[in-house]
């Protein structure tokens, strides 16, 4: 286990946490405010990278004209999916968190097939934007993955701000902690709830694009995302930001160092265990607090 | 007393379910502008739900609530405080992870209203601006109590919804609580206060609404309590 070796390991793992830590806000942020457990989550994550092909491979010129377009509008197109699916399904459900498990199932093998049928089920790249290297003294490093975790960060700390600084930010926390109470001082719940369903989905689109120069957009890529999601979600605590954040942080090193060395095999079992015990000896998650 | 004519909140014939079990039978009442109208009751009479009721957060399945002219069953839920309804929820309820200014900002976005609703609200309860940046759930329960109706003011209201407001406070609370309740008569701000002490309610209030089974069953002035005790034993019981 040499230094080079695990510098570089510990980088993919960077790279792995900073766009876990973006999906898997998403995730936590629709199930704090409307505690809804989006397991459709993986698939908005998928739509974002193929829309990302579709708009590169449409745009053309310098791959970074095309790809800095994707980065806009793949997200907003994934927004107004969710914005859509929120209002025809789960609204007509009343958020009912059993009812919404079922229909987001539904949704994801919709998603799914519909991105099957469209695009097909072949795995496509998309060249990233810039392909500067690194040079480190002991291996060139990709300039790219590096701007990934960079970017992340900025908009990770864009949406702290925006939840802890901006008016929007407090209506969404004063619905995450007592629904009722919001409505009676003339917070419209509802319209609240829609947002945030499509805010979660635009993080997780977000979080594709960035990903898809790195791995290809194919139609079955949103599982392990949505996996390693939940279990970011659970080990950090639902709803809890800090959490989620520290929670990609360990997962995402985990999972480069143990996939690097070892097997992504055991970065699995290892990143699973780790849910069962969380769950075993703290339930509320690491940052997470008891019921209120 | 105060003039007739003009009410406030007119509460006429109003069914209120929870799910299946109906627990407003008609239940029906006037708040006159300017007055503190007290509802009085016992436990699971219906007290907490008619205010809920008046909120939109509890739907009637018939009936007619009017703020003034304007009627409060056909708004949803958001709209309401937005007419100008402001309500202090039993257990105050407070966003209990956002700071003090937080829960102000809250009330102060309802009806947009500014600066100078907030200094006059913290004239009130001055003890709040010793704490605007403390974390609300910290709070003692007498400062909860302030912060719940400091953040309903806010909303500059024209009727105030209160339930069971010194529940659990200690006494010097409790007149503090009784004072500004007062004070805002004296603005013109209308009251419906929910309680199930009567002793709680003697020196504020000035008529008496008794609740039982989901129905107004008397409504008689102040004074009629005061000089009959009998009054309070037949609908509250022991008190």
């Amino acid at each position: 286990m040499s230094f080079p070796f695990l510098l570089l390991a510990t980088l993919e793992g960077l790279v792995t946490a900073a766009t876990l830590a973006l999906m898997a806000i998403g995730l936590s942020l629709v199930f704090g405010v409307m505690r809804v457990v989006n397991v459709a989550h993986g698939e908005f994550f998928m739509l974002g990278a193929i829309l990302a092909w579709a708009v590169t491979t449409a745009v053309g010129g310098h791959p970074a004209i095309g790809f800095l377009a994707a980065l806009i509008v793949a997200p907003l197109l994934v927004g107004a999916a969710a914005l859509a699916s929120e209002r025809l399904v789960l609204r007509k459900l009343h958020y009912e968190p059993e009812a919404t498990i079922v229909a987001t199932i539904g949704l994801l093998y919709i998603i799914q097939q519909v991105a099957l049928t469209f695009y097909g089920p072949d795995a496509r790249p998309v060249v990233a934007p810039f392909t500067y290297r690194v040079a480190l003294p002991w291996f060139g490093y990709s300039g790219y993955k590096l701007a990934v975790i960079g970017f992340s960060i900025i908009l990770l700390i864009g949406t702290w701000l925006v939840l802890t600084r901006t008016r929007a930010g407090l209506i969404m926390r004063a619905t995450q902690y007592d629904r009722e109470t919001a409505q009676a001082f003339g917070i419209p719940v509802d319209r609240v709830y829609a947002w945030v369903f499509a805010l979660g989905a635009m993080l997780a689109a977000v979080a594709a694009v960035l990903i898809v120069p790195i791995q290809q957009a194919h139609y079955l890529m949103g599982h392990d995302p949505l996996l390693l999601s939940f279990i970011v979600v659970i080990i950090g605590g639902l709803g809890s930001l800090r959490g989620t954040l520290v929670a990609a942080l360990l997962i995402g090193l985990s999972d480069g160092i143990l996939s690097v060395f070892y097997s992504p095999t055991l970065a699995k079992i290892v990143a699973t265990s780790l849910v069962a015990l969380v769950l075993v000896f703290r339930p509320q998650g690491l940052f997470g607090k008891t019921a209120r | 007393m105060v003039e007739a004519g003009t009410n406030a909140l007119t509460v006429e014939n109003v069914d209120g379910f929870y799910g299946q079990v109906q627990v407003l039978r008609g239940l029906s009442f006037e708040l006159r502008e300017g007055e503190v109208l007290c509802l009085l009751g016992r436990n699971g009479a219906g007290k907490t739900t008619a205010l809920k009721a008046i909120m939109g957060l509890v739907k009637p399945r018939a009936g007619s609530i009017r703020l003034g002219d304007v009627e409060l069953t056909a708004l949803n839920a958001h709209e309401v405080p937005r007419a100008g309804v402001a309500y202090v929820p039993q257990g105050r309820r407070l966003f209990a992870e956002l700071t003090v200014a937080e829960n102000l900002e809250i009330g102060l976005m309802t009806r947009a209203k500014g600066r100078q609703t907030r200094e006059d609200v913290l004239e009130l309860f001055p003890i709040l601006r010793e704490r605007l940046g403390q974390i609300s759930g910290t709070l003692s329960g007498g400062e909860q109590q302030m912060l719940a109706m400091a953040r309903a003011l806010c909303i500059e209201p024209k009727v105030l919804l209160l339930d069971e407001p010194t529940e659990g406070l200690m006494p010097s609370m409790i007149a503090r609580i009784r004072e500004v309740v007062a004070a805002l008569r004296g603005r013109g701000v209308s009251t419906v206060l929910v309680e199930q002490r009567v002793d709680a309610v003697l020196a504020v209030a000035d008529r008496v609404c008794f609740i039982e089974n989901g129905q107004n069953r008397e409504t008689v002035p102040v004074e009629t309590v005061r000089a009959d005790p009998d009054f309070v034993h037949r609908y509250v019981g022991v008190s």
